[in-house]
């Protein structure tokens, strides 16, 4: 067995092996990235929505909640919040009236710090958030409670 | 017994720093880590002086630096002596060192007292926003310092293996790092669109531990093998090549199992659910390894302990990144378990069995002669290092097992049902806390262990005159 199959064999699949699907990874890239636009509903990333992106990373939502899945997994899953919490014409109304009411103060209970958002901040997260629920995820999350 | 004796070249003693720190930072990870799981029963606790996300991000940030910290020390010490030669330059090593520790300490002080908004504004996320992204929370600064001390490294170990001999470890060594290194500039690279962000970002974060992280692993396992073994390079060296093929003709298109439900297209439940399945491959080929390699040894080294943890690494690695990814890899399944207690279940064990305890095993092997004990502590003193690897092992399995309960009861309460009958994210959270408990309590445990493991480097100092390891003859390999 040692005589038939080499070190210079198994080399030279790992070079051949890891170059092939490398190129195959970045042929799914192209492809990926030629999708992005019709699934993820481009025309409608306005700058609203970009500055909102900004507006979740630098208070680090990510650390608590999840987005479409991913991030931390302490508070709800907001990839959807904009259905879950009042779609069309509610979600505009809800979450800035959320934002502002955190902390709750109820004793024991996971606790949402207050992020002194401006309203044209709270405006932003709004589009940001409303934008996501849109996108293409294949049907992801399973139901309204993400 | 001068140290001069216990390893070969003068330069690889800079390691030394590097793995005292990394432990250090081990330590802190370990503590914030219990802080969040009580954090997980008592919603509120240290809040607001100590948010939730707060205490994640030095968590998680501290554990990806000390292995970081223990990769590089792991180089600077195995690839001199691989590649034949003094490293290229020791005082780069000791300057990147200071640099890497004050910019680790400087970013986690930031972290702690500074709210995150501000930290953000203060560090120009506005001239190019890299920050709030998970484990990519630094400041820009700081991941500037990460290019820059990695740039460093990269060219000291490069430059000694330039110069020296080249074994298939330090080949594959310096590739993962390299490796490593490249895929970090992707943290500098943040979409507008979300979906693009998501798509890159995990060109950091699963080409780093299911991709080039798995090459430093294997070689390192395949050096710490050499060593203790005594068996043939030429057998050790073509297991590492099949080791590491199946790692990246698995792994590279396995990175679709992220791109299920983030907005990429479908093509991806298919390549994603397919490849991923046979990424344990290369972790079950580490166990074969392992432990035939220990079987068919041609010396009874004396450091017992670094025997165990290369045989309970590539299991444990085997059983966290293998089975418990299996788990959850395929899309039908992930549909349901998607962003929830079974995705921590399996991060921690695979964090812990591939990359913290391959660390431990370089650790062990190498600190004995960095510190001129001898080839291995004494007796007394591994037998605390096995109690710290034991009580860290069954407690990381424990901290899976109730995580998984965790999971699956969450899937069965939220994300099964219809939307209606579907339990709401909170409400299924106090339905775990029994989980939560147990989980914490586990956490307890493995910061016994880590305790103990670090006192067996006390342990060693102590050593009676009788109860020292047979000193080797030198070696040969």
């Amino acid at each position: 067995m040692s005589e038939t199959f080499t070190k210079g064999m198994a080399r030279n699949i790992y070079y051949g092996g890891s170059l092939f699907f490398i190129l195959v990874f970045l042929a799914l890239a192209y492809h990926t990235e030629k999708t992005i636009p019709e699934r993820t509903n481009a025309d409608q990333l306005t700058e609203a929505v970009v500055r909102g992106k900004h507006v979740y990373e630098s208070n680090n939502c990510s650390g608590c909640h999840s987005l479409l899945g991913e991030g931390a997994y302490f508070a709800p899953e907001l990839g959807n919040v904009f259905h879950r919490r009042g779609g069309e014409d509610g979600f505009k109304f809800f979450l800035p009236a959320w934002m502002k009411a955190q902390p709750t103060g109820v004793p024991g209970r996971r606790q949402m710090p207050q992020f002194n958002l401006t309203d044209q901040q709270l405006s932003d997260l709004t589009e940001f958030l409303e934008w996501t629920a849109k996108i293409n995820t294949n049907n992801w999350p399973p139901n309204i409670e993400g | 017994m001068s140290s001069q004796t216990l390893f070969k070249f003068e330069s690889q003693k800079v390691a030394k720093p590097y793995f005292v720190f990394a432990l250090m930072l081990f330590v802190g990870q370990i503590l914030f880590g219990l802080i969040m799981g009580l954090q997980y029963i008592i919603g509120d606790f240290l809040f607001p002086l100590l948010p939730f996300n707060v205490a994640r991000m030095v968590h998680t940030n501290l554990l990806i630096v000390w292995l970081l910290f223990g990769f590089m020390g792991a180089a600077y010490y195995l690839i001199p002596e691989e590649a034949d030669r003094e490293l290229h330059s020791p005082k780069l090593a000791i300057l990147m060192f200071w640099v890497f520790a004050i910019a680790g300490v400087l970013t986690i002080l930031g972290y702690l007292f500074v709210p995150y908004a501000k930290l953000a504004e203060m560090t120009g996320n506005n001239i190019l926003a890299t920050m709030g992204r998970e484990f990519l929370e630094q400041p820009l600064p700081t991941k500037v310092g990460i290019v820059v001390v990695a740039l460093a490294f990269l060219y000291n170990v490069g430059m000694t293996v330039l110069k020296g001999r080249k074994t298939a470890v330090n080949v594959v060594l310096m590739t993962g790092l390299i490796g490593l290194a490249l895929l970090f500039l992707f943290a500098f690279y943040n979409p507008e669109n979300l979906t693009r962000d998501k798509y890159y970002w995990w060109y950091v974060v699963h080409l780093w531990v299911e991709g080039v992280w798995e090459l430093i692993m294997a070689s390192i396992l395949a050096y710490v093998l050499i060593k203790i073994t005594g068996v043939d390079r030429e057998v050790i060296e073509k297991w590492l090549y099949v080791i590491v093929a199946l790692a990246l003709i698995s792994g590279i298109l396995g990175t679709g199992h992220h791109y299920f439900f983030i907005g990429a297209p479908a093509v991806w439940l298919w390549v994603g659910s397919i490849f991923s399945t046979l990424e344990p491959l290369p972790f079950f080929v580490m166990v074969l390894f392992a432990f035939n390699m220990i079987n068919r040894r041609r010396r009874e080294h004396p450091n017992k302990a670094a025997a165990m943890w290369a045989m309970g690494t590539a299991v444990m690695a085997f059983l966290g990144a293998g089975v418990w990814g299996f788990l959850h890899t395929l899309a039908p399944v992930n549909y349901y378990t998607h962003g929830a207690q079974i995705t921590a279940a399996h991060g921690h064990m695979a964090f812990y069995g591939a990359y913290a305890m391959i660390v431990m095993c370089i650790i062990s092997y190498a600190m004995p002669k960095l510190r001129g004990i001898g080839e291995a502590p004494s007796n007394k003193a591994q037998v605390l290092e096995l109690w710290g690897f034991w009580l860290m092992t069954v407690s990381m399995v424990f901290i899976t097992l109730f995580l998984t309960g965790a999971g699956v009861v969450e899937v069965w309460l939220r994300r099964l049902p219809e939307s209606g009958a579907a339990m709401s994210f909170m409400d299924t959270q106090d339905q775990l806390m029994l989980f939560y408990w147990l989980r914490l309590v586990s956490g307890v445990g493995f910061l016994i262990g880590l305790i103990c493991y670090l006192c067996s480097f006390k342990k060693s100092l102590q050593t009676a005159a009788d109860d020292r390891p047979v000193p080797l003859p030198a070696e040969t390999a």
